[in-house]
């Protein structure tokens, strides 16, 4: 049926864009908007492309689809692409955020426009492609090649501090990712081969299972990130530009949860149920820990990336739970944090480019002069919390049904979580956005442009339509996701049967 | 057709006759005609090497062995031959900016630079200790008159004796080590010491050791390394980007054909050596090159750093280890000779400038130039999808196989601590404030610049090929 290499257009158009961006040489205000207009198709055009994948997808085939597969290095390591249930949303998610990062940057970028439109081009490219490679080697190519456009984004656009949230952000993510390069390599020397699909169906011993789980769990838990090794996103939050922030929540920390259930749960059945109870904990603590942290926070930015980090918890809680519920329920919460989160850190972005402070005392009584931007606003706040209606409260409900099932005391903390997430939401959203418009400063805000209408709108859609209506990305992924707890369930009951013969 | 001297088979040795003779025609012109046949010179040695490197590429294929086994020429040789050919050759394209200076018109440089590759060549393709010898100090005594080339600046002076005062303890141990081991063994053909090597024999370990501490002193890895540094430093900018590849291509050569040929029946015993050695100098050079302030001794700190990972390979001892370091040897070449030529193209106002802070802004100065290096410096850190990652890949998935995996965790964790140097460069350029225009880039230097920063940048594309060489140059060792 297809007989052009779709999934590779996909992966390479924003590139070819960003080679446009560059030839179009120049420094003036002509070139600037240029920059941003080729910037803006290419993101779209890629969109397009993205949309004919989910037309040719066949939602009851759990397999991997799409798939195209070329010579590379020698022995063993190909150029290898496809997507299944559980990356194809990611893919549709990565290439439907990328238009409002670029429109989102229209008025806030205005040096070195150029070179920022390349680095989110790039930065496109190895986002798709992270989740779509289909070899090791080559999704470590695509994961870790991200770094160096987002070191770039934070360091050049940044803001203050961002020197140090730059380097934080890089040598913490590369320190976790070289050790499951070594894994890789141990994964290598075991199947022969670095193909993904080929090393799910190999045995991997259980010494080698439970070492090479704990390195790819360095790399993905400080990319999710997990406590305690969340710390530098809160920094790289803050110093990012507003689409470096929308970036960074809503795809690259989906890297984390990806890799979880890509590798750790289908390769590593047995240290993945061995370390359950570890990611159990860990991701409890994330969930409460970070929620009174954001709690306690004064910058805007700040307390919506703790809660990232607590939403992250629910996913990987989701994940390693191992039942139907929860691992959709992470896929699905993953996609609905993608939207929530994104449009948060656009929402800040819309007040920052109009005061240039993220002081959260430093706002008040918003309502008054905004109330679009109040209403918008409100939407993503009950997101957040999870308040039934939106896309929030289906992920996290399914994950807490899911570990409900497996560990009760887990679910019983993660609840916690929902009531914390609501009162630092709440708390926020009062402070900023009611009470009276005293502060002078404020009193020539204005409301939501056209532009900004563009990109919060259809993202309030989205989060309304996927709260009452989960379907479309449900049906997605179920086919990928019941082949995926199956096969670790059979590993699982596999093991224990065989202890008990003993 | 074959050519015959005292029963010796010549047509092997065929490009590094040319070279000899080419090198002594090119000597005799520049006597008789003078210094203003510098570029003349200079440019006839860039043909020469060509025309030797082609030789060298349509040697028939195979393993030919000649002068009584002390000359072999098979695919590990070639493919490193031809490497170090192209490093010299680059070198002295990257040096007639340098040549160009009234008062620095030596015809002299060029051929001193034909003499030492003529070394590294019998170097590579040594099998026994003495062409061993041989072609080390005819390499290494060029070198040290080539270091002292400036001869007006002091710093270049003491770079030049500081390398020969040491290069000769160096010589002189590994000499040393020679005479042990032919005491012990009897024989000092490589083929001859692997059938009489044995664990039980302690006088030929010694020998091991010194041979090695010899070795490592070339490679410059830690603990031999203080020379470095200074001699980087010292030494004039196109000089130092010589003394970064080709020479290190020869050492390494030698280096993995020693230990791999001659030693494999005691691989446990020098194993040790090289693993101590190759953490020593991932450990080095990551963390002192981050007090660094002058671009070429960061340089020098991050080549003692490359050499610990490319150890780390050969550390395997294994047809796999052999590979990484072909792979890791030639990607370690197009990286550094491109950084290099970054390093030459800093100018201002005429002056070269060598101080990390000039870079200051390039990004916005020159902005191809700022992203070239970028790509390089991210490139040397390891980070994918640039060529430098492809060369780690390939050494520790080596060390991961002979399941050294103390080694692999520690050289890991050492890449990221170099991370964070290469980073600061990176953060240098593209983060701060401009320090002042460039002057424009000479041309040659762009040309070596555009060829090398391409390599690695799309070097996974044709990556496939080139392993295939590699590892069928690897597997003609074994």
């Amino acid at each position: 049926m297809t007989t052009w290499p779709i999934l590779s257009v996909t992966t390479f158009l924003p590139l070819v864009g960003a080679l446009i961006v560059y030839l179009s040489r120049g420094d003036d205000e002509a070139a600037k908007r240029n920059s941003r207009w080729i910037a803006l198709w290419t993101t779209l055009i890629t969109f397009a492309v993205s949309v004919i994948l989910v037309m040719r997808f066949d939602p009851s085939n759990p397999d991997f689809q799409f798939v195209e597969k070329a010579n590379w290095l020698a022995t063993g390591i190909t150029y290898h692409m496809g997507v299944d249930g559980i990356s194809l949303p990611l893919v549709i998610l990565t290439t439907a955020v990328m238009p409002f990062c670029i429109i989102a940057s229209w008025k806030a970028i205005t040096n070195r426009v150029r070179e920022y439109m390349m680095a989110f081009l790039i930065l496109e490219t190895l986002m798709i492609g992270t989740f779509s490679a289909l070899d090791l080697v080559l999704f470590y190519l695509f994961f870790e090649g991200g770094l160096i456009p987002m070191f770039l984004i934070i360091g050049v656009w940044g803001g203050p501090r961002r020197v140090y949230a730059s380097f934080k952000f890089f040598l913490y993510t590369l320190l976790g990712s070289v050790l499951m390069l070594l894994a890789i390599m141990a994964l290598y020397w075991n199947g022969g081969t670095t193909d993904i699909p080929t090393l799910m169906h190999t045995a991997v011993p259980r010494s080698l299972q439970t070492w090479a789980w704990l390195a790819f769990f360095a790399s993905f838990a400080v990319k999710m990130p997990m406590w305690p090794v969340h710390t530098w996103l809160p920094d790289a939050h803050v110093e990012a530009p507003t689409a470096g922030s929308v970036v960074l929540a809503a795809i690259m920390l989906k890297m984390g949860g990806y890799g979880f259930l890509r590798f750790s749960l289908p390769m590593f059945p047995l240290a993945s149920h061995d370390f359950a109870p570890l990611m159990f904990t860990l991701s409890a603590i994330a969930i409460i820990y970070t929620s009174l942290v954001a709690l306690m926070q004064e910058d805007m930015k700040k307390l919506i990336a703790y809660s990232s980090v607590a939403h992250m918890g629910f996913v990987t809680m989701g994940i390693f739970a191992g039942t139907m519920q929860g691992v959709a329920g992470g896929v699905f919460q993953m996609i609905s944090h993608g939207i929530v989160s994104g449009a948060l850190f656009l929402c800040v972005g819309v007040v920052y480019d109009r005061l240039h402070t993220r002081e959260i005392a430093a706002y008040g009584g918003l309502v008054n002069r905004m109330p679009l931007y109040a209403m918008t606003f409100m939407v993503f706040t009950m997101a957040n919390v999870g308040l039934p209606g939106t896309s929030g409260f289906v992920g996290e409900f399914m994950t807490l049904l899911g570990t409900f099932k497996v560990s009760i005391p887990t679910a019983f903390f993660a609840s916690f979580g929902v009531i914390l997430s609501a009162a630092y939401a709440l708390w926020l959203y009062r402070k900023v956005v009611f009470g009276a418009l005293v502060k002078p400063s404020l009193a020539s805000m204005k409301d939501l442009t056209l532009r900004e209408c563009v990109i919060l709108f259809p993202m309030i859609a989205l989060t309304i339509l996927f709260g009452v209506y989960p379907k479309p990305v449900l049906d997605m992924s179920a086919a990928s996701v019941q082949q995926l707890v199956n096969n670790y369930n059979t590993a699982v009951t596999a093991v224990k049967a065989a202890a008990l013969l003993q | 057709m074959s050519f015959v001297i005292a029963g010796y088979q010549l047509a092997p040795a065929a490009p590094e006759i040319v070279l000899a003779i080419g090198a002594m025609a090119l000597l005799m012109l520049g006597a008789y005609r003078g210094q203003g046949t510098t570029s003349a010179v200079t440019a006839l040695a860039v043909v020469l090497l060509v025309v030797v490197g082609v030789l060298e590429y349509m040697l028939p294929a195979g393993k030919h062995v000649t002068f009584g086994g002390s000359f072999i020429v098979d695919d590990f040789a070639r493919f490193m031959k031809i490497l170090a050919l192209i490093g010299s050759a680059v070198t002295l394209i990257l040096s007639t900016e340098f040549l160009s200076d009234p008062s620095r018109r030596i015809f002299e440089y060029s051929i001193l630079v034909l003499l030492s590759t003529l070394g590294m060549m019998v170097l590579i393709s040594a099998g026994d200790l003495i062409s061993l010898y041989l072609g080390l100090e005819l390499m290494s005594l060029a070198l040290y008159v080539v270091a002292a080339s400036n001869r007006d600046n002091a710093k270049s002076t003491e770079a030049g004796l500081k390398y020969f005062v040491l290069g000769a303890l160096s010589s002189g141990m590994l000499l040393y080590g020679a005479s042990l081991i032919y005491g012990f063994t009897g024989t000092v053909s490589f083929t001859g010491i692997a059938a009489a090597a044995t664990i039980s024999n302690v006088g030929l370990l010694f020998g091991l050791v010194f041979l090695l501490v010899g070795l490592c002193f070339k490679v410059s890895a830690v603990p031999f390394h203080m020379w470095t540094p200074d001699v980087y430093e010292g030494a004039p900018t196109p000089v130092t980007a010589f003394f970064a590849s080709a020479p290190k291509v020869a050492a390494l050569a030698v280096f993995t054909r020693v230990t791999l040929t001659a030693f494999p029946g005691i691989v446990s015993q020098w194993q040790q050596i090289l693993v101590f050695v190759s953490i020593a100098s991932m450990a080095l050079g990551s963390f002192a090159a981050i007090g660094q302030s002058n671009i070429k001794r960061l340089m020098a700190y991050s080549s003692i750093g490359h050499m610990g990972f490319a150890l780390v390979g050969l550390a395997s001892g294994t047809v796999e280890g052999a590979q990484g370091v072909l792979m890791y040897i030639v990607i370690y070449v197009a990286m550094t000779l491109g950084s290099f030529s970054i390093i030459l193209a800093m100018r201002r106002n005429g002056q070269a400038v060598e101080q990390i802070s000039d870079f200051a802004g390039l990004s916005r100065t020159n902005p191809l130039l700022a992203f070239m290096f970028a790509m390089l410096l991210f490139s040397l850190a390891g980070i994918p999808p640039l060529a430098g990652f492809f060369a780690k890949w390939y050494v520790f998935v080596a060390a991961i196989k002979a399941n050294l995996f103390t080694l692999a965790v520690i050289g890991v964790l050492t890449s990221v601590v170099g991370a964070y140097y290469y980073l600061a460069i990176v953060k240098t350029m593209y983060f701060d404030e401009p320090a002042g225009q460039v002057d424009p880039v000479r041309v040659e230097v762009k040309t070596v610049l555009a060829v090398f920063g391409m390599f690695n940048i799309l070097f996974a594309l044709f990556a496939g090929p080139v392993v295939s060489v590699a590892s069928a140059a690897a597997k003609s060792l074994f």
